[in-house]
């Protein structure tokens, strides 16, 4: 079953050329249809995952891998096609076929011009966040990174809210340029290594056994620190950690619903996975040495990223700085270097993919029907469209961490896991600090429901409240139920993060770096 | 099996060109256009086809014992002429299809045919010239005929300045060329490339002086070829004036012939073992040239206000860019440096090739110059906007098409070999460049039609070039290794 991986992406590549050419009355059903092969693929490669350990560090198995050679540069380098999962990365793998299925399904009601072109660009990005989380080579990585800029750019700019130009320009240059920082940072370091690769598992190892030499006259340890600045601030800007935030609620407030849901649940994780991958296990002992400054950016984010969502009346502006405030805590669990954070911080991935995609679903579902997302435009929204309320709701609490839904499993295994955290200094500070944050959360989710969904009937809107289509529902509902069942069972995927995070712990422990 | 003479390329293409003229005379009036295409699209195609057959089969190459020289070793064939035949005939190849709808209701078809051919055999006899006569011989060649291409609408005035301009520049920087080569004839009498690399030693120190002098005349007349500071400023007005399919072929076919002259005659007459010691060490002032052109070009695109003045600006900037391969030299990463400059040469004549027939297709349905007037025109014409946006994502070094695999394989080049800092130029002015090879994917796609564009009809012959170079501009990105081993084996073979 190795092809599977080239088989998911070239299925969702042809997806996407038959669905652009597609008329645009039945583009979405048959773009909702094209991604149910990719959505039964993830699952198949989840059932039948045969892979142990880590992806670029120890001896693990990598499940699914192919490794052939793609293009040779003379004798200096050799590219290669290099794919494959491990524990960390097929969960996102599930989780983006997963959410693009949804959003194809969200999308039918609020697009209803160049259909077409919208949804064969959902399937290209959809297969560009593949290829993402399963390439294992840099070269190779950075094709599919840098590509998820082009169908985002487009969803945004040409189907986005009245700033759409604005923002889908702001989207593509900082991230751009962001990328440009990264690659600076990783060239640097790949040139002071004395391998010729871009082998992503054999750099990481080389850079763990302290085969980093001097580059451009800088000293292995002042490069490693050069570095490892350069890719955070770059990996920042995706996640996005605060101060590099601001691109984040311009892009989701003028993005159509369905783009919202994947910016927030599957780009935004781009990120932080890049930040583990990279920077937390190819150079655990500058992350270590400066876990405490890595943790200040972790608590900061989250705080400060609440409490702009509770000065905000826009629903959706509500939502997009809330995830600021929930990918603080992703970055709070990977520098604190245990099993649970590490581990947490995946898992919080996962999680915070699902629920921020069904907030951000619910709220579009309820702009669909009023056409405001005010929350002084509306009251008791309730009454007029039970299912979807009920929905919003429990994703609400599924965000404040109510137990059995995924939020409290992920949010717990950060909090236990930063709590003992041995690298970070005043651990319990920090984590008591970060936990504060979900007061504000609540604060600001039942303060918005109080208002926007209970107490009597009021919309101030030209357009009839009624409950919304079923086709709206359904994916809501799946949602619900995948969230729970993540809360109720963590171990659906919480075994194999484990699993794949263990090694990244040990090198770590070997170069001096988590304690 | 008889073996094909080893210059066949060069001699389709000419045969072409005089065969248009014949074709232009015995053919019926109403079949004329068809005809004389045909016969341009069929020379041009049957150069690309034996050039890569060469190549593939290793003609030329060390495998079968090296370079082939020919007429007393004047001109020879090796995997970089090879590689840039493929260069010139491509391009030459999409421009001839789409040429077709623009001058087909227009008189002199024929002119502008066998023009078109001349100069494309000039270029590819540039590809093997390996003697400064050779060179200058071949570069009037190339020259003569793309004055007269640049003023072909004769009674736009644009076209005729532009010509004008071009042909003045041209001929100072021909004579500018012409002095260099004398120079280093006095120097080391030869004018020979490899006479003069073995003559090097035995130039008498009080020379020195004069070989320099003539080096650095003979890199203006590069710099003027390839678009490049300081003899860069023909390449807007001449690429905005000229009908857009001439730009296309300038700036891209013309472009790479001026880079293989360079490429060659520097690395072959002038290798830098044996120049730096005599202190001719022309890597500091490509690097600087390198540096101001990628720049220039860059910044100046960014302020512009119509499409194809804005491409004119970006070649300048890619111009730089490919400098970095003789900028870089003497370092660890001769043949990859080397060899990316001619990948991205390779790739640069899909790419830009395609967006300047885009703009060709936009001038055909009489859209106007602007960024404004482009407004909208996905909605009309979804297909070629896609394939526009193929071009200019690629030129900004996207992974949308192999102008990321070229601009990433020179920068670790760059980087190998020890110029961080034109690395890191390099990648700061990519990121700029997406600024505003984006302002036109904007108008495109995002912005609203002002009105109908009046859209009549779909040239067959524009659309057809236009999709077979965004197909292959995409395609090359997924199998790069080819461009890759050919392009470094030819670097590798020519230092």
């Amino acid at each position: 079953m190795s092809w599977v991986v080239e088989a998911l992406l070239l299925g969702t590549l042809l997806s996407a050329f038959i669905v652009m050419l597609a008329p645009d009355e039945k583009a979405g059903k048959l773009a909702f249809l094209l991604t149910l092969p990719q959505l039964a693929g993830s699952l198949l490669m989840w059932l039948a995952f045969d892979g142990s350990g880590n992806a670029l560090v120890g001896d693990g198995n990598l499940a699914f891998e192919t490794m052939v050679p793609w293009i040779s540069v003379g004798d200096i380098y050799q590219i290669q096609w290099h794919v494959g999962v491990d524990g960390i990365s097929l969960p996102l793998v599930v989780l983006t076929t997963f959410l693009t299925t949804l959003a194809v399904l969200a999308a039918w009601t609020p697009i209803n011009k160049r259909q077409s072109q919208f949804y064969g660009l959902m399937l290209l990005m959809e297969a560009s966040l593949i290829g993402v989380f399963t390439s294992l080579d840099f070269f190779l990585w950075f094709v599919f990174w840098e590509f998820v800029l082009v169908p985002m750019y487009f969803l945004i700019g040409v189907w986005g809210g009245p700033n759409r130009k604005y923002a889908a320009i702001k989207f593509f240059v900082y991230t751009n340029v962001a990328s440009l920082v990264m690659f600076i940072g990783f060239v640097a370091l790949l040139f002071a290594l004395p391998v010729q690769t871009f082998d992503l598992p054999v750099i990481a190892q080389s850079l763990l056994d302290g085969q980093l030499g001097s580059f451009y006259g800088l000293a292995p340890s002042t490069l490693k620190l050069a570095a490892f600045v350069a890719m955070f601030a770059g990996f920042a800007v995706k996640v996005p950690i605060v101060p590099f935030h601001t691109w984040l609620p311009d892009a989701h407030v003028e993005a159509p619903t369905p783009v919202s849901i994947m910016l927030a649940g599957v780009l935004l994780k781009m990120g932080t996975y890049a930040l583990l991958r990279f920077n937390f296990t190819m150079l655990p002992d500058i992350a270590a040495a400066n876990a405490e400054i890595i943790a200040v950016f972790a608590v900061v984010s989250v705080i400060y990223g609440a409490m702009l969502a509770l000065a905000q009346r826009d629903l959706k502006r509500i939502v997009a700085y809330s995830s600021v405030s929930s990918m603080g805590y992703v970055i709070l669990g990977l520098v604190a270097y245990t099993e649970y954070g590490m581990g947490g911080a995946t898992f919080q991935m996962i999680s915070h993919g699902l629920i921020s995609g069904l907030m951000f679903m619910s709220v579009g579902v309820i702009y669909n029907v009023a056409h405001t997302r005010m929350v002084g435009d509306l009251s008791g929204v309730a009454d007029k469209m039970p299912v979807t309320c009920a929905v919003f709701v429990a994703a609400a609490f599924g965000y404040m961490g109510l137990p059995l839904m995924s939020g409290f499993a992920g949010e717990f295994f950060v909090f236990v896991g930063s709590f003992g955290s041995e690298t970070l200094a005043a651990a319990p500070l920090f984590t008591g600090a970060a936990m504060f944050g979900i007061v504000i959360v609540a604060g600001y989710l039942l303060l918005a429901m109080q208002r926007v969904i209970f107490g009597p009937f009021r919309a101030d809107t030209e357009h009839e409240i009624h409950p919304a289509a079923t086709h709206d529902v359904v994916p809501l509902v799946a949602l619900v139920l995948v969230v729970i069942a993540l809360g109720v069972a963590p171990d659906l995927f919480f075994t194999m993060i484990r699993d794949a995070v263990n090694p990244v712990l040990d090198a770590a422990a070997t170069v001096g770096g988590g304690a | 099996m008889v073996a094909l003479p080893t210059l066949t390329p060069q001699i389709a293409l000419g045969v072409a060109a005089l065969l248009v003229l014949i074709v232009d005379t015995v053919s019926p009036d109403t079949k004329r256009p068809v005809a004389i295409a045909g016969t341009a699209l069929a020379g041009a195609l049957a150069a690309l086809g034996s050039a890569a057959f060469f190549l593939a089969s290793g003609t030329g190459q060390p495998q079968t014992g090296g370079a082939l020289s020919e007429f007393g070793n004047t001109l020879v064939v090796d995997g970089t002429s090879l590689l840039f035949t493929v260069i010139v005939a491509a391009v030459t190849a999409l421009v001839a299809l789409g040429s077709y709808d623009y001058v087909k209701d227009r008189h002199h078809i024929a002119t502008y045919y066998s023009m078109t051919l001349l100069a494309a055999t000039g270029m590819s006899v540039m590809a093997s010239a390996n003697s400064l006569a050779a060179v200058f011989v071949a570069l009037e060649l190339a020259s003569l005929p793309s004055y007269v291409l640049v003023s072909y609408l004769k009674t736009n005035r644009g076209s005729v300045e532009a010509g004008l301009k071009y042909l003045i520049v041209g001929a100072l920087s021909s004579a500018v060329f012409a002095f260099g080569a004398s120079l280093v004839y006095a120097a080391t009498g030869s004018l020979l490339l490899p006479e003069i690399q073995a003559a090097l030693g035995s130039v008498p120190s009080a020379n020195v002086g004069l070989l320099g002098v003539g080096v650095l005349m003979l890199i203006g007349g590069f710099a003027y070829k390839t678009a490049s500071v300081p003899f860069h400023f023909w390449a807007p007005e001449a690429y905005e004036g000229a009908p857009a399919p001439v730009s296309a072929f300038l700036s891209s076919a013309s472009k790479a012939a001026g880079f293989v002259i360079a490429f060659r005659t520097l690395t072959t007459a002038f290798p830098l073992e044996t120049v730096i010691p005599m202190g001719i060490d022309w890597t500091v002032v490509l690097a600087a040239l390198a540096l101001v052109t990628m720049t220039l070009g860059n910044f100046a695109a960014a302020t512009q206000e119509e499409v194809k003045r804005m491409l004119a600006y970006s070649s300048v900037g890619h111009a730089g860019y490919v400098l970095i391969g003789l900028a870089a030299l003497g370092g660890e990463a001769d043949g990859l440096v080397l060899g990316a400059s001619m990948m991205h040469l390779l790739v640069y004549g899909f790419m830009n090739t395609g967006a300047f027939l885009f703009v060709a297709l936009a001038e055909h349905w009489g859209i106007g110059r602007t960024f404004e007037d482009y407004n909208g025109l996905a909605t009309r014409a979804p297909l070629a906007c896609a394939a526009m946006t193929v071009f200019l994502f690629s030129l900004a070094g996207l992974p949308v098409g192999a102008g990321f695999a070229s601009k990433y394989l020179l920068l670790m080049g760059a980087t190998n070999a020890g110029h961080v800092w034109l690395a890191v130029a390099l990648l700061v002015n990519s990121a700029l460049s997406l600024y505003y090879y984006s302002r036109v994917v904007k108008a495109m796609w995002i912005e609203d039609p002002a009105g109908d564009f009046g859209i009549e009809s779909r040239p067959v012959g524009l659309y057809a070039a236009v999709m077979a170079a965004a197909v292959v501009t995409v395609l090359l990105l997924v199998a790069f290794n080819p461009v890759s081993e050919t392009a470094i084996g030819a670097a590798q073979a020519l230092l």
